[in-house]
């Protein structure tokens, strides 16, 4: 970076408040640092101010602009509202969205400081990180989430209409109980277009219309169906089994929900799929984006384009964000993304400029290479939270955090200490750690993997129990009633144990009437 | 870059999904808004309020591993002292800071509070009650009317010119007959100075002009807006029934009447008056105390300064007969009373309290609650048997002849709600008066 500095005449703002145009100034000038001096490369930015309700609103539907109906909105915007009026909870300074243009929304609320952090912070460093990640090109599609959110919401709606709200709220509730089982986990054939989608689901209902002959119900159906063994195995791959999407699954295979029905598992799927990416990079997005507004924050201070009060607000806000509670201390609630993604960062550029023996033989790619934007700009696109530990977690870092790794098992009497901030512990701790922020082993492992469709269609799933970790049993159970009602046959999920391939424990659901017709015994 | 203010855009986006909420969790809000509306004072019964509820009846329920059992490994910061290999006891309940890491959300959620606007909490406190005899038997002679929009008419005053309708029908008119545009004369006039005084020009000339008179006399014959065209905005008067109502607070204020009654009377009433300012947008309410002789009060006397003397109940009556000639024809009112007492009357008055009661009064009521206010002492069980009090003996034999009133007995606060649910439940009868 150049040494020559050329002193800004005023700041870009001076005390707590803001007009429209300082937050233009301001951007224009973040936006210079962004691209010139670090390289960002980002989606053109749209800045939304919102105030306190909005803010809320936004919350409870998951951080999008527009979304359909559903009472399990109600209930966050009621707890969260009632969190932040009682002041049990502030609520963030902003809130971004993946999409093009990027949308940031900032508090009417928040001072210039503010307001100048969380452009840095969203504007630039999320949507950098969202424009380049190699898993949001993968699975999603900023051009079109809004206007598929929009089509969502008008089908969702048109659905009430026709079908009644109480229809539509039970298979809403239904698909969001397996939401976290709807997603596809390796990209499959191709990208994700939303726009298209809005377009098939419309020609699909045309084509319906146009072939549509009420003669074809009267047609005298086959008598029996064959029993072929050889086409066991054919029939599997035909039902694409196991499947560990289970709304995919249903949305193809169950026999008795209607196109509307399907459409909507589709659209619940969709969106659990686009928010994917997400759960995977936390640290990472919050690490590039805590990481990026504290350069560009330093930097504007430096040519003096905010003054020296601004930038000790911006240090208390900024400190406030990196701490982390040390495990025995009362605030401890797990490890903070942003502390750990943004001491990473740092400590990243700290190997880039001036690495020590030890991180010579541990990063001798990138250690002394100089320029930490291209290395960070590299990570940036090419990794997520599990690869990102697993490559780049230092020693110095696991010194600086005093990581240790505790075995739990239920069988022992007592918790043992595996591995500390030594020489012997770093690989194990990074290994340990990097599985914690990996979804194959956080989340359940759950597949569909058998169905009768010609016999009793009674649905089987397995859940192979990782170190023999059950599933929690109130609400497997209150989940596989809702697949099992969604599928309308019997539903079995077994919990295995992959180590002996042994059942742990079975549960059963029966389907209730409701969403699809029930035959009467 | 765009900056985009939102923060006008219009608020209440999450409405619906509070109603489907609200829908959802009813009975527990039900539950919860009862049991809170014990707590709290009567004077701000119909304020909103926070409401607890247990998250497990709206919960969302997801696959998730339990947070017990299995082999698992946590990885914690601030190592100060262990070296690998130490062992740690298991702390109990994840307590000591550590083993929120295996329980993800949804499972330890805990009660919320809820709050509910004004509307809501009355809407949930009321639910299910009905106003009886809301048909008003002379609401067709009612005056008031309200206006609405009906159509459009083609005589009206001139602030109801419609004046879309009207540039309508005068554009159809100009273009069915022709009306030459301002466009196609000022183009003609153009051509023709063109042409200027040549000679050569001089007979395509006399044939240009000759058209633009034509049409300019057109213009001048068809007029831009003519009265053919003027439409106004028409609107029809639809009669409105009575939307006002009358409460008659009716207290014996006499020696044996104790402050826990005039209490337990107070929150009657109160309730009352919540439930019919729901209903109507105008309620006004009248005191009337007596002992042996009856006056029209405000409220802070009727409830709070002594007075003695005997019981004679028909002054009341009759004092509520001349307040209702006065002021409140029952024609223009619905008239709702309520009486509170300890059931005390002078023997010689039943009589003429009775009489009074079904000749005048119920004709004009639309409900007459009597409560029977007791000391706390006296609250016996159901189905225990004691001597009615003389005023609970008059207004039996009146109930038995279908007449709209309505009575219970109170003796403690707590069942000052439920009687009065009982009393206003829907498809209440007379049949209601079986205390």
């Amino acid at each position: 970076m150049s040494t020559t500095l050329i002193r800004a005449e005023r700041p870009l703002f001076e005390g707590a408040d803001w007009e429209f145009s300082t937050i233009q100034r301001c951007h224009d000038a973040i936006q210079q640092i962004a691209v010139e001096e670090l390289g960002l490369n980002c989606y053109p930015n749209q800045i939304e101010v919102i105030g306190t309700e909005q803010m809320l609103d936004a919350y409870s539907s998951i951080g999008m602009p527009l979304f359909y109906k559903h009472w399990s909105f109600g209930k966050h915007f009621a707890r969260n509202e009632a969190m932040y009026r009682t002041g049990m909870q502030g609520l963030a300074y902003e809130i971004v969205i993946n999409s093009n243009p990027c949308i940031s929304y900032i508090m009417e609320e928040n001072t210039a400081t503010m307001q100048a952090l969380v452009i840095a912070h969203a504007a630039f460093g999320h949507n950098h990180f969202f424009k380049n990640n190699y898993l949001f090109q993968q699975w999603t599609d900023a051009n079109g989430i809004l206007d598929y959110l929009e089509f969502a919401r008008g089908f969702v709606m048109q659905c009430e209409e026709r079908y009644g709200e109480a229809q539509v709220e039970r298979l809403l509730d239904a698909a969001h109980a397996l939401m976290s089982h709807a997603v596809h986990r390796y990209p499959r054939r191709r990208t994700t277009d939303l726009r298209s989608e809005e377009k098939r689901e419309r020609e699909r209902r045309l084509h319906d219309e146009q072939v549509f002959n009420d003669l074809w119900r009267t047609v005298p159906g086959k008598e029996t169906t064959r029993q072929d063994p050889t086409a066991e195995e054919r029939r599997r791959s035909l039902l694409q089994l196991p499947q560990e999407n289970i709304l995919y699954f249903l949305e193809k295979t169950a026999p008795r929900l209607l196109p509307w029905q399907r459409e909507i598992l589709r659209i619940v799927r969709i969106i659990a799929q686009y928010f994917y990416p997400q759960s995977q990079t936390k640290l990472m997005n919050e690490g590039c984006a805590t990481y990026v507004h504290y350069r560009i924050m330093n930097r504007l201070h430096e040519k003096g384009l905010i003054n020296d009060g601004a930038m000790v607000e911006f240090l208390k806000s900024h400190t406030n964000v990196v701490f982390q509670p040390e495990f025995d201390d009362q605030r401890y609630s797990g490890i903070n993304p942003y502390a750990l993604g943004f001491a990473m960062m740092q400590d990243i550029e700290r190997i880039c400029k001036e690495p020590t023996a030890e991180d010579k033989i541990w990063f001798p790619a990138i250690a002394g290479s100089g320029d930490e934007m291209a290395v960070l700009r590299d990570i940036w696109a090419n990794y997520r939270d599990e690869s990102f530990i697993l490559q780049y977690l230092s020693p110095r870092m696991v010194r600086h955090f005093g990581l240790f790794h505790v075995m739990d098992d239920a069988n022992e009497p007592s918790l043992r200490v595996e591995a500390i901030h030594d020489e012997r512990g770093y690989r194990k701790i990074k290994q340990a750690l990097a599985k914690h922020y990996d979804v194959a082993y956080t989340a359940p492992d759950i597949q569909v993997v058998d169905v009768n469709l010609a016999g009793d269609r009674k649905l089987i799933l397995h859940h192979r129990a990782l170190n023999r970790v059950l599933l929690e049993e109130k609400n497997a159970r209150m989940v596989l009633q809702h697949l099992a009602d969604l599928w309308g046959y019997d539903v079995v999920l077994k919990e295995i144990d992959p180590a002996n391939d042994s059942v742990l424990k079975e549960h059963a659901a029966n389907p209730r009437a409701g969403i699809v017709p029930m035959n009467v015994p | 870059m765009h900056i985009v203010d939102r923060r006008l855009n219009p608020s209440g986006k999450n409405l619906a999904n509070r109603q489907r909420f609200m829908r959802r969790a009813k009975s527990m809000i039900r539950k919860a808004v009862h049991e809170s509306s014990g707590s709290r004072s009567i004077k701000d019964a119909d304020e909103g309020g926070e409401v607890v509820l247990p998250a497990q009846g709206v919960q969302e329920p997801s696959f998730h591993r339990s947070a017990t059992g299995g082999i698992r490994d946590h990885l914690l910061p601030g190592n100060k002292e262990y070296i690998p290999g130490d062992t740690i006891p298991r702390p109990q309940g994840g307590g000591g800071g550590r083993g929120s890491e295996g329980s993800p959300d949804g499972d330890g959620e805990d009660d919320f509070r809820f709050a509910l606007s004004r509307d809501e909490f009355v809407d949930l406190f009321l639910e299910d009650l009905e106003l009886p005899d809301l048909a008003k038997r002379k609401v067709v002679s009612a005056e008031a009317v309200t206006y609405h929009r009906a159509g459009y008419s083609v005589s009206g005053s001139p602030a109801n010119l419609a004046l879309n309708r009207t540039v309508r029908n005068s554009l159809s008119r100009r273009i069915a007959l022709r009306r030459p545009k301002k466009d196609e004369l000022d183009a003609l006039q153009e051509a023709i100075e063109a042409f200027g005084d040549e000679e050569e020009h001089a007979e395509k000339r006399l044939a240009l002009e000759e058209e633009l008179r034509r049409k300019q006399r057109r213009t001048t014959l068809i007029p831009y807006i003519d009265p053919l065209d003027v439409r106004y905005k028409r609107f029809e008067s639809i009669p409105k029934p009575v939307a006002q109502a009358v409460m008659f607070c009716l207290m014996d204020v006499s020696g044996s009447m104790t402050e826990h009654m005039k209490d337990l009377a107070k929150r009657f009433y109160v309730l009352l008056y919540i439930f019919l300012k729901r209903r109507y947008k105008n309620v006004d309410v009248v005191f009337i105390r007596h002992t042996h002789q009856a006056s029209e009060v405000d409220e802070d006397t009727f409830f709070n300064s002594p007075e003695t003397g005997g019981t004679v109940v028909s002054t009341a009556l009759e004092e509520m007969q001349n307040v209702v000639a006065e002021r409140y024809s029952p024609d223009n009112w619905n008239i709702y009373a309520a009486q509170a007492s300890d059931g005390d009357n002078t023997a010689s008055d039943n009589d003429r309290t009775a009489r009074l009661l079904t000749e005048t009064i119920l004709p004009a009521c639309q409900y007459y609650a009597y409560l029977e206010v007791g000391r706390d002492s006296e609250h016996f069980p159901p189905g225990f048997i004691r001597r009615d009090s003389d005023l609970w003996q008059t207004y039996t034999a009146i109930v038995r002849s279908g007449a709209p009133l309505a009575m219970r007995k109170v003796g403690h606060r707590r069942d000052i709600y439920p009687v009065f649910r009982e009393l206003f439940a829907k498809k209440t009868g007379s049949e209601a008066a079986t205390a």
